[in-house]
């Protein structure tokens, strides 16, 4: 079980309309592997960790996730859900609710856990990301940085195996960015297998255990990130890193 | 920095003192800064306090001032007898107003309506006020045991059965209906030029209606066995309760999980057993009062509340529908909302007066005042349909999607995240429609229906009260009637909408 990769993608091909989006993409992710997908936008990095929980759906190959085979008829996919985290670039936090009730909500109406025991869960997530001083407040209150770092705290709460970042700090001021990438490092660091699609590219240095490249719906290239930001392989990459590194 | 240095001083002495400025707060600033501030404001001004002199004077003049406030006929209400001109003649709506609010109800059995007015406001004031606790509970017992308790309490009749013999009452009903099928096709088959064709397909269809038969069977003969016994309608009762509450307590988790729900279940049933003693269902309950004799404020509450409750649940069903990914419910949605937007109010009322009754089965009769109703829920339904649909088109697609993401089902991601959302955006057009809708009302007295309004038309033709003020002093009345309910309703939005948009102040 702990040999076996806890995300295995194989032959995965996705089409909108007659645009190919992901052409056979094949990754395999290991338990506690950090990993980034980088490349330039509308190179399908969103859409590929979309297709890993089914917020998106695909025409060919298979989605393994903790043993849970996830085919394009998508049959599995609640138990999936159940097992992987994610996070939006724009945060997607539920603003009728109160943060404590954003982050009780999922463990109460999915996992049926008891109100007092999913409210005591919820504020030791909330003070892992440094705001539980803040559970009463509505989202709208709160600034960028802290609403993200509610929406990992709320994904965490379904202790979930996998954690997907889509893009966490694009939409955040510059001064918020360090907060939402420090609660993401911790998470790191203690041993979350994570799949990260950002344009930080001091935190994929520091944090990821790969690299993957991606352009125009393949995977060009995977690496250590000190080989991949020192000795890129492929034209395209290279001209990527030039681009975005000053 | 040098220059900052150069313009810091100190005070040496003290500033002289100054007469008050113009005065600006107050009334007086009032009126100098929001109406004479310039010529067209002041045009404005006079124009305004010129209307307001030719609508309120009058109106009180008419209502307080030249009114008549005591009489036993029109004599008391005719300028030459009053001896100055004659505004409102109120001894007639004294004397009209049990017609006005009971229409041509029985006097004897009018505590029965006081009553259930009594008994609406007591169970809806616990949910209009957000402070007091059980929702659930005030909103189970107003949305699903008060119309039950109305209907016998307004119509009046008993029992003679229960779950048992209901179900078994419907399933034969099902059952006589396809066996006609059969049998009509069957005859059909013998005229016709696919004869042979027919003739299978009918002995199919009366095949799947033996079929039926024998898999009812026991129980219509269960049913058969509690009208044979004395007590029926408790025999029934009880073995409702016991059926019902065993399935809970299977679906709730058997021995593990399930004896709250069994307990739930005991409650409510020993709840209805209550009332059922009480109102004496179980022995013919109250005399029967036809809904034919219902009339006035009654029949426009009826209508309005029954109306502005099942909208809702439709219009929620509709719009969910027109926005599926399912072709078969979507096209049954958007045909369905198309259809009852597209006629008029008095167009489906009239058709479900005097058309329905031709395409109904003969011996199966709908009540008149049920028809009206059923017209109403759906045509408000439709509207509502739209209304929401705009809602759910304003909740960002992320928050879906984060809720799915999270591992909520399509049902809990819709109830819990989006439908909330939704709802809060077009609080202000759904009170718009329930607000028309209570309005709307008064077109059922053009299908013989008495309302508020079709009461009062009716007591015009009262000879005794045949004033020249009369219709006036009738229309004043009820127009603050309805004024009362509507404003009402206007000024509880805004205060739910203050509350539940909480999240929206900072």
């Amino acid at each position: 079980m702990s040999d076996n990769p806890i995300v295995k993608i194989s032959g995965l091909n996705k089409w909108y309309g007659d645009f190919h989006v992901l052409r056979d993409i094949n990754l395999d992710v290991a338990k506690g592997e950090r990993i980034v997908i980088c490349g330039p936008s509308g190179s399908g990095k969103s859409t590929l960790i979309r297709c890993i929980n089914a917020l998106e759906e695909f025409q060919e190959g298979k989605i393994i996730v903790d043993d849970i085979e996830l085919g394009p008829n998508l049959r599995r996919v609640d138990e999936v859900r159940r097992e992987v985290g994610m996070v939006f670039q724009s945060f997607n936090l539920f603003p009728h609710l109160t943060v404590l009730e954003n982050c009780t909500l999922a463990p109460i109406w999915v996992r049926n856990i008891p109100q007092k025991d999913a409210e005591a869960a919820a504020m030791k997530y909330l003070e892992r990301v440094k705001i539980p001083h803040q559970a009463s407040k509505y989202p709208g209150q709160m600034s960028g940085g802290q609403q993200q770092r509610v929406a990992i705290a709320r994904a965490l709460t379904m202790n979930p195996k996998v954690m997907l970042f889509d893009e966490p700090t694009s939409a955040l001021d510059p001064e918020m960015v360090k907060e939402v990438l420090e609660t993401m490092k911790k998470l790191a660091e203690e041993g979350m297998t994570m799949l990260c699609v950002t344009h930080e590219m001091g935190f994929a240095r520091e944090v990821a255990d790969r690299i993957v490249f991606m352009n125009e719906g393949k995977i060009v290239e995977q690496a250590a990130p000190e080989d991949f930001f020192n000795h890129p392989r492929s034209e395209r990459a290279r001209a990527f890193l030039d681009q975005i590194i000053h | 920095m040098t220059d900052i240095t150069a313009s810091s001083f100190v005070r040496q002495d003290l500033v002289a003192e100054r007469p008050a400025p113009v005065k600006t707060t107050g009334f007086i600033g009032f009126v100098r800064t929001r109406l004479l501030n310039s010529p067209t404001n002041i045009l404005l001004t006079i124009l305004g306090l010129l209307l307001l002199w030719y609508t309120v004077i009058p109106a009180i003049k008419f209502l307080l001032v030249d009114a008549v406030w005591t009489g036993k006929d029109r004599n008391a209400c005719l300028a030459e007898n009053a001896g100055h001109p004659v505004g409102a003649c109120w001894p007639y709506i004294q004397a009209k107003l049990t017609q006005l609010i009971y229409g041509f109800y029985p006097e004897a059995e009018r505590w029965r309506v006081n009553l259930t007015f009594a008994l609406g406001a007591a169970l809806l004031l616990p949910l209009l006020i957000p402070r007091l606790p059980a929702k659930a509970l005030s909103s189970g017992l107003f949305f699903f045991a008060f119309p039950v308790v109305a209907f016998f309490l307004l119509r009046g009749g008993g029992l003679t059965g229960f779950g048992v013999s209901w179900t078994a009452g419907i399933l034969q009903l099902f059952d006589d209906s396809i066996a006609n099928a059969g049998q009509a096709v069957l005859n059909l088959s013998q005229t016709s030029a696919i004869g042979p064709l027919l003739w299978v397909v009918g002995k199919i269809i009366v095949l799947i209606g033996n079929v039926v038969y024998w898999l009812i069977f026991p129980l219509t003969w269960v049913s058969d066995q509690i009208h044979g016994l004395g007590q029926s309608a408790w025999v029934d009762f009880l073995i409702t309760t016991v059926i019902v509450s065993l399935i809970l307590f299977f679906l709730g988790g058997g021995v593990r999980t399930g004896w709250r729900a069994l307990i739930e279940s005991l409650v409510t049933f020993a709840g209805i057993a209550a009332v059922i003693k009480v109102m004496g269902l179980d022995h013919g309950g109250l005399p029967l009062v036809d809904t034919r004799l219902w009339g006035g404020l009654l029949v426009t509450l009826v209508i309005a509340i029954i109306g502005i409750v099942t909208s809702m649940p439709i219009g929620i069903a509709l719009a969910l529908g027109r926005r599926s990914t399912i072709p078969l419910i979507r096209i049954f949605s958007i045909a369905f909302i198309e259809f009852w937007r597209g006629v008029p109010l008095i167009t489906v009322l009239f058709f479900a007066t005097y058309m329905l009754p031709l395409f109904l089965p003969g011996n199966f009769t709908v009540d008149g005042l049920v028809r009206a109703l059923i017209g109403v829920a759906v045509f408000t339904g439709a509207y509502q349909a739209e209304v929401i649909r705009g809602g759910l088109a304003a909740v960002p697609r992320g928050q879906a999607e984060a809720a799915s993401a999270l591992g909520l089902s399509w049902w809990k991601t819709t109830s819990l995240i989006v439908l909330p959302q939704a709802l809060r955006h077009v609080i202000p057009a759904l009170v718009n429609s329930f607000i028309s809708l209570f309005k709307d009302t008064s077109l059922v007295s053009i299908v013989a229906l008495f309302d508020l309004l079709g009461s009062l038309h009716a007591s015009f033709s009262d000879p005794t009260w045949s004033t020249p003020t009369t219709a006036f002093t009738g229309f004043a009345f009820t127009g603050l009637i309805y004024f009362f309910f509507c404003f009402g309703m206007s000024r509880y939005s805004l205060f739910v909408e203050h509350r539940l948009n909480a999240h929206r102040r900072n």
